[in-house]
């Protein structure tokens, strides 16, 4: 399985740079005799956008499974827990406030939100009666539909509606050199908690048998909560909310491959880029030569998935 | 002694629901008066026409929510939850797209509303017969399969969207759906004849519904022919959200709102709790609307308050363990 | 008279109930035992019409319970299930009340409230009538239901574990009055227990279920026998004779 998807990977990234409006004669740029104007076209747009798809994928996929193991839920990710709506009402906030401040300090304000909110969510899923796996992604929902409202009655206020709009529905279409390369700081943040896989994979056993190990739980947790959120705000602020991607992600990886991150993790993030690949040249394509937002197609996926995962967990259970 | 306590309750009934009938008049006629300024021959048919379509669309989310809560045994799960609204919005889209809006532009405004919720009424009834049936047993897997479904639907309906006119999406939104700021006048009139027909016969069988609350099992051991009259009922909530819908678009919330504030006044006696849901629910939009519009100045953003105070009601019934 | 014929029901490949066939007699008390996952309560179920069965038939009274009507139904046979949630917050009073609904639908008459003050009583609910289920404990709640079933006054009664969360006061006291509706209003009860002893001290006939199928279908006093109880339950039980009674034991 692992051949295969690092095969489906270079493929998708193959057609994601050749797919456009613009052709690009990619033999002759190999060749090393492409135009100018074919060469900037993939090194201002196309590549970048590539890039770009890659490494929110895999970011995205990887706050997922952290979260997942942290909340000890499988339904649990960043669309599922009021943190990416936390980090949209961060980024409009910032809009209205200090709109002219650099796009990193904006990312770390919408992140601080963010892992507000997140903790505001784990506090909250400790107090829910008869801990139902399901109740935690649903109270998660509602979080999000709270802090959304919030949002929207601000940008209804300030007019910043046509900004929300992009914060909310992922798009890769804006892309463009220097205008993505905060992914790479999400990324960089999703390779560190490989190297610390570990430690989530314990505290994903519980409070406890993590305490038995001699481990601090809380700052696991704790740890584990700013790099989801970091991942997140990046993610927003560059490209937008894709839903239910790191939620079928993760729970495919686990599904094929058990739950020890520390050998799962990086096969976790391919799967995520090759499904962003996948969904983002869908909707490259089905209206060619319009672009459908990438969040919309993830959006009919991924909640389709995700519906096929819950009936079929019942279908288990039952 | 026991008829003592029984009327005791009745007379209790009685008093809380004049008060809010009196509170419902009282937010009405504010509405239709505070700060006339210019001809009453502008303002009246203005004003009146919207506050119609405001009572309308707050008794049919009052009844559709108490009905499916009685249906699915439990005070959290609304239509609006689950998705219904989402799915009409994807059937009008979906519409649009097979048909063309040229051609739909060319009907009758209450026939396209009329064949729309005929294909919502099909639609919701054969999948949540399947979702009560397979899975009712569950009834988080049920709430969450059918919060996915609501996101499903709303990916549906925007993608199906952005296929259709990829230029003109945004007009395309304004156009296809309504909300609290655009009220779709123009459908009033089927809109409030099928609300009005669908809660009479709710309430002609108010008892039958006592009992459907006491669950599957126990309402079958009464005589009640439980699976036709989930049917029914479920038939009946789609044509109520056709029309709420239909006027002012989808507002998650609400009806779990006023359902809840319904049991705490009057408690569960289907007679009572219908009348109290609706009575609040006109109290909250016209009593709201009135108030963010007059008093606040914030127009435009009555559906959006609804959505803050009611996720957190939500999140309040989830930990006090009201999910059941 | 109850007759079951050939019933079967599966759960995918598993089969929970599979060609089951049964007399009961009107009136009597039958209990059903047998081990966790017999079938007992799917048997139930379908004799209810709480279920559908995938073949076979069975007949209440002269009646269908696959074809008949629910609501002529519901006046001849009351089943009374064992988790009784519910969302609606009610008064004892009030689902008592609900037992009339088959004769009544929904508007009390002065008889009504007769019998509904009757089984109140009959289940020493006096004092609780108008407190609210979810401030009751598990027993009261329990007895609440008791109520609600003997209020229906239908000819059959089917009870899935009714003796569940009731104190062995109250647990004897069912089924005195089980016994009493029996030999004094003739009725006809099937109760499913877990309990061998209560079983065997109460009923008038027993039919024991292992894996979906009647094992045993006899008098008391047949199955109090260390053989077919070993044999039923997969495990040492003694039968000790203590005065007139026979009383099974397990083995520690």
């Amino acid at each position: 399985m692992p051949a295969g998807i690092v095969l489906a990977l270079i493929a998708l990234s193959g057609a994601s740079i050749l797919v456009g409006v613009g052709q690009i004669d990619i033999a002759a740029v190999l060749a090393g005799r492409a135009d100018p104007d074919s060469l900037r076209l993939l090194l201002v747009s196309r590549i970048p956008r590539t890039f770009a798809i890659i490494l929110s994928g895999m970011a995205i996929a990887v706050a997922a499974v952290i979260m997942q193991m942290l909340f000890r839920n499988r339904f649990i990710e960043p669309t599922t827990s009021g943190t990416v709506e936390a980090a949209s009402l961060g980024l409009v906030v910032v809009a209205i406030l200090a709109p002219g401040l650099p796009i990193l300090a904006k990312m770390i304000t919408a992140a601080s939100v963010a892992l507000v909110a997140t903790f505001l969510f784990l506090r909250l899923v400790e107090r829910i009666p008869a801990r139902s796996s399901l109740l935690v992604p649903l109270a998660g929902l509602m979080l999000g539909g709270v802090i959304q409202a919030v949002t929207v009655f601000l940008a209804l206020r300030f007019d910043l509606l046509q900004s929300v709009a992009t914060w909310t529905n992922g798009d890769f279409s804006g892309v463009l050199r220097g205008r993505y390369e905060l992914l790479w700081v999400g990324f960089a943040l999703a390779a560190a908690a490989y190297f610390i896989a570990d430690r989530f994979t314990v505290a994903g056993m519980g409070e406890s048998f993590a305490t038995n190990l001699g481990l601090d739980h809380r700052r696991i947790v704790a740890t584990g909560l700013v790099i989801v959120s970091l991942v997140t705000s990046a993610s927003v602020v560059t490209v937008g909310t894709v839903p239910f991607l790191g939620l079928i992600v993760a729970n495919l990886g686990s599904l094929l491959m058990g739950d020890n991150l520390r050998r799962t993790l990086p096969w976790i993030a391919v799967c995520g880029a090759v499904f962003l690949l996948a969904c983002d040249l869908a909707g490259r394509l089905i209206r060619y030569p319009y672009e459908i937002p990438v969040g919309t197609v993830v959006g009919v996926l991924g909640s389709a998935i995700f519906l096929m995962l819950l009936l079929r967990r019942e279908a288990r259970l039952g | 002694m026991a008829d003592a306590g029984f009327r005791a309750d009745a007379s209790r009934e009685t008093v809380v629901l004049a008060g809010l009938a009196t509170a419902a008049l009282a937010c009405a006629v504010v509405y239709m008066t505070l700060g006339v300024r210019g001809g009453w021959d502008f303002v009246l048919p203005f004003r009146g026409f919207k506050l119609t379509a405001m009572v309308v669309v707050a008794v049919a989310i009052a009844f559709s929510t108490v009905i499916f809560q009685t249906v699915t045994q439990n005070r959290i799960l609304t239509p609006a939850i689950m998705g219904f609204d989402s799915l009409y919005a994807a059937i009008q889209t979906a519409l649009v797209f097979f048909l063309g809006s040229r051609e739909l532009a060319g009907i009758d405004p209450n026939l396209r509303f009329t064949g729309e919720a005929a294909l919502m009424v099909v639609f919701s009834v054969a999948l949540f017969r399947w979702l009560l049936s397979e899975h009712g047993r569950s009834i988080h897997l049920l709430v969450l399969s059918g919060v996915v479904c609501g996101v499903l639907f709303r990916s549906l309906a925007s993608l199906l969207q952005r296929v259709l006119d990829p230029n003109e999406f945004s007009a395309l939104q304004d156009l296809l759906f309504a909300s609290f700021n655009s009220i779709d006048v123009g459908l009033l009139g089927v809109t409030s004849v099928v609300v009005v027909v669908s809660c009479c016969r709710l309430l002609s069988i108010h008892r039958t519904l006592d009992v459907l609350s006491l669950g599957r099992d126990a309402a079958i051991g009464l005589g009640v022919p439980h699976k036709h009259m989930v049917t029914q009922l479920l038939f009946l909530v789609a044509v109520l959200v056709s029309a709420s819908t239909a006027l002012v678009g989808p507002i998650a919330f609400f009806g779990l709102l006023v359902a809840n504030l319904a049991y705490i006044a009057v408690g569960h006696r289907h007679r009572a709790a219908l009348a109290a849901a609706a009575l609040i629910a006109i109290i909250v939009v016209v009593g709201g609307q009135t108030v963010l519009e007059h008093v606040l100045k914030l127009d435009s953003v009555l559906g959006v308050v609804i959505e803050f105070i009611g996720g957190i009601v939500f999140i309040l019934l989830l930990m006090r363990g009201a999910y059941r | 008279m109850i007759e079951v014929r050939n019933v079967t029901k599966a759960y995918g490949n598993t089969a929970v109930v599979a060609d089951v066939s049964l007399d009961l007699p009107h009136p009597g008390l039958t209990v059903i035992v047998g081990p966790n996952g017999a079938g007992k309560s799917t048997l139930l179920s379908i004799m209810a019409r709480l279920s559908p069965a995938d073949s076979g038939s069975v007949r209440i009274g002269g009646m269908d319970v696959a074809t008949a009507r629910s609501d002529a139904l519901a006046r001849r046979v009351a089943i009374l299930k064992q988790d009784n949630v519910m969302s609606a917050r009610l008064t004892v009073r009030d689902l008592v009340g609900f037992g009339r609904f088959p004769h009544n639908r929904g508007r009390p008459t002065p008889v009504d409230r007769d019998r509904v003050a009757a089984s109140i009583a009959f289940l020493n609910l006096g004092g609780l009538e108008h407190r609210f289920l979810d401030e009751l404990s598990g027993g009261q709640r329990q007895r609440a239901f008791m109520a609600m079933v003997l209020c229906q006054d239908t000819d059959y009664l089917l009870l899935d574990e009714p003796l569940n969360s009731l104190d062995m006061r109250h647990a004897v006291e069912t089924m005195r009055l089980l016994r009493r509706a029996v030999d004094e209003l003739g009725k006809s009860v099937t109760v499913v227990l877990h309990d061998i002893n209560f079983a065997a001290g109460y009923a008038d006939r027993i039919v024991a279920m292992k894996a979906g199928r009647v094992v045993f279908d006899g008098a008391p006093g047949d199955f109090m026998s260390a053989a077919v109880l070993s044999g039923i339950y997969d495990m040492e039980i003694a039968v000790h004779r203590i005065g007139d009674r026979r009383i099974g034991m397990f083995e520690r």
